[in-house]
């Protein structure tokens, strides 16, 4: 009975093109709202590394003095934690060698100049980091590998470069074995990563969070000997010191510090680790507050680093609201439309139609309308998207893409939902009295 | 094969309670033509409700082919419709967006025929009342005489036990009004069991016996004055 149903179901639309029209219009402005704000929502706190977000923390600790008289701690925090943390600990961590991996990064740059001299020097968004980078966050390679930990150690004027930048340099060659000058200084290229872009940047969100990942990656120890600048956020209170080595020296928080802990009795040990530096740091007189120190998955990181925005949450609320009230507008005509088909339905039921006969029949009517305005709502969510990517900056236009699924979930959400508002306009067909039909002559 | 025994309805609001049929008894054998006539009011259309199935009684008994109706839930009540009951209307009631075998289609969607059977029975209905060559044509494109057949073709599809026929001619001319009748009468003559409501007393003539109505209750025709004679119902 599913095809003579739907086929009714075609049949009726056609029969009234304009409401039908009204009914798949509300029903897609609706749909293409809410979708368009739920990509964007689902972007934005989509978890970047699946497969590891449990096991990958990020390191906070206290080193500033907590403000007193209110509720804006170290760096305006209520738990007086800063999101990033300073060279001295940076470096304490990196030594104490507690998890199974460990890096501290920051965010850095410098001016190429390629070989080749067709082209000209261009600025390079490169990262400081250790070796343990690349596994800890499965960093797929297009050619080569990492540097290793022997690099790491001896400072090694080795890089490892993204698809992008090879493409730019080498024309996509395996470079491996060439170098690139860096601000006057040649690196020997080890390693091109394939396309790798996580979606936040979540090992650095202070850092331009829906952007790129770097060009370039060089060993954490070679940048600092190398004075290569912060590109990113640095945050100082009280004496910033003089010099490189002064500010290396100092208070100001600008390294990201991240550990792979795969179990969670490793994480519980790496805590007690940290308390335990902390604690040193106290008795030593550099603190003078008790241990403060925190671990956060990925997806608690991305959490306490509100990377969905409250405003972001309220507009999809308020995106469903709207969705909610186009379903009503939906019902009504859904409702004006059976209603005005009583006397049809009057005569199934006097040859023979049962109550659920009827049901089923206006159900697989309103599904219809909902498949329609689903289809019709991802055309609108993709306008919508092209909106927004006229309307807001290239790194929020990378998150607007419209995967196969969104798909699916667009064209489920609005049959679902039509199913749902024709529950009541579908009630009252079946409740027509096959007797109106006698009657009413 | 229709038999209501002291079958009462009563339509109730908060205030009052109207019978339109008061220990209202029938007996239609099976083959018969009966004619059911009465003035506006009278309780034709809700006997003929209720012996549809279309509508519940409130008293007495009701027994259609042998079974006892009364106390089916809806969906007893529809299967038994569908297999033992054609209805014709006096508005044909074809459905609009569907064609001539699309609407004799309709009871036999419900009944679970296969494609082949449903088939089969549609053009042999549509042979019957003369209509094969109009089986894709749609309803506006029919006389209303011819709209009246095809309902009579669905209200055959199923091989109803009984039919049901409601002012079948009230919308028609007296030309196709008399196609119509001509052709209750040939389906009689097979063996069909017709239940006519009319208020002609010359349409009432044609049936084989003629049971009157009024104020929800039967009536004995023999004492009543003859309505019409016998001449002027056959012109």
């Amino acid at each position: 009975m599913f095809n003579y149903y739907l086929g009714l179901a075609l049949r009726s639309l056609r029969r009234n093109v304009v409401l039908t029209v009204l009914m798949i219009a509300a029903i897609g402005v609706g749909i293409g709202a809410s979708m368009t704000m739920l990509t964007v929502f689902r972007a934005m706190g989509d978890d970047p590394i699946p497969n590891k977000s449990r096991q990958l923390f990020a390191v906070q600790i206290q080193n500033w003095e907590p403000r007193r008289g209110g509720s804006g701690g170290a760096g305006g925090s209520p738990d007086n934690l800063q999101e990033q943390i300073s060279y001295t600990d940076a470096m304490a961590f990196m030594n104490m060698r507690a998890a199974r991996r460990q890096t501290a990064m920051y965010a850095t740059g410098a001016a190429l100049t390629p070989s080749n001299p067709d082209l000209r020097p261009f600025q390079v968004h490169t990262r400081a980091a250790f070796a343990d980078f690349f596994p800890m966050f499965s960093v797929p390679f297009l050619y080569g590998a990492p540097w290793t930990a022997a690099d790491d150690e001896g400072r090694s004027d080795v890089v490892v470069i993204a698809r992008d930048l090879n493409d730019k340099v080498f024309a996509g060659a395996n470079p491996v074995g060439k170098t690139i000058n860096l601000d006057g200084r040649d690196f020997r290229v080890v390693g091109v990563i394939d396309r790798w872009e996580p979606i936040p940047k979540f090992y650095d969100l202070n850092n331009d969070m829906y952007g790129k990942a770097e060009q370039a990656f060089v060993p954490f120890n070679r940048a600092i000997e190398s004075q290569m600048a912060s590109w990113g956020n640095n945050n100082c209170r009280g004496d910033v010191g003089a010099g490189w080595d002064g500010h290396l020296h100092s208070e100001c928080v600008w390294f990201q510090f991240w550990v792979e802990l795969p179990t969670a009795a490793d994480a519980e040990h790496y805590r007690m680790v940290l308390n335990n530096y902390a604690a040193e740091q106290q008795r030593s007189g550099r603190f003078h507050w008790p241990p403060n120190t925190k671990l956060h998955d990925v997806r608690e990181w991305l959490n306490y680093q509100h990377v969905v925005s409250n405003e972001v949450r309220i507009l999809v609320v308020v995106s469903f609201s709207f969705l909610l009230v186009c379903l009503l507008n939906a019902m009504g005509l859904m409702l004006a439309k059976i209603m005005g088909r009583a006397g049809d339905i009057g005569v199934r039921r006097a040859l023979g139609a049962n109550r659920g006969a009827i049901f089923s029949q206006c159900l697989i009517e309103a599904a219809v309308i909902g498949f329609a305005g689903g289809l019709l709502g991802l055309a609108l969510t993709m306008l919508g998207l092209v909106g927004l990517r006229s309307l807001l900056s290239e790194e929020v236009t990378r998150l607007t893409h419209f995967s196969l699924a969104d798909v699916a979930i667009a064209v489920s959400i609005s049959v679902i939902a039509t199913i749902l508002a024709g529950l009541y306009p579908t009630w009252r067909a079946a409740q027509v009295q096959p007797a109106w039909q006698l009657k009413a002559q | 094969m229709l038999k209501m025994t002291h079958l009462s309805k009563a339509y109730r609001t908060e205030v009052v309670e109207t019978f339109a049929l008061r220990d209202f008894s029938i007996h239609v054998r099976e083959g018969e033509f009966v004619a059911v006539t009465g003035p506006s009011g009278s309780g034709k259309t809700t006997f003929l409700s209720i012996a549809g199935l279309l509508e519940e009684f409130s008293g007495g008994e009701y027994q259609l082919d042998g079974a006892n109706v009364r106390g089916l839930n809806d969906n007893q009540r529809s299967r038994l419709r569908n297999e033992k009951i054609g209805f014709i209307f006096q508005a044909f009631n074809l459905i609009p967006d569907l064609n001539v075998q699309d609407n004799v289609d309709v009871p036999l969607r419900y009944r679970g025929f296969n494609g082949a059977e449903r088939r089969r029975r549609i053009q042999e209905s549509l042979a019957r009342v003369g209509l094969s060559a109009r089986a894709r044509h749609y309803p506006a494109e029919l006389s209303g005489g011819q709209q009246q057949r095809v309902a009579i073709a669905r209200a055959l599809a199923g091989s109803p036990r009984l039919l049901l026929a409601d002012e079948p001619t009230g919308n028609l001319d007296t030309q196709m009004a008399r196609g119509v009748l001509d052709l209750l009468e040939e389906l009689h003559r097979d063996g069909a069991t017709i239940v006519m409501v009319t208020h002609d007393p010359e349409l009432a003539i044609r049936a084989q016996r003629e049971v009157h109505i009024v104020d929800g209750q039967v009536v004995d025709l023999a004492a009543q004055p003859r309505l019409v004679t016998a001449a002027s119902a056959h012109p």
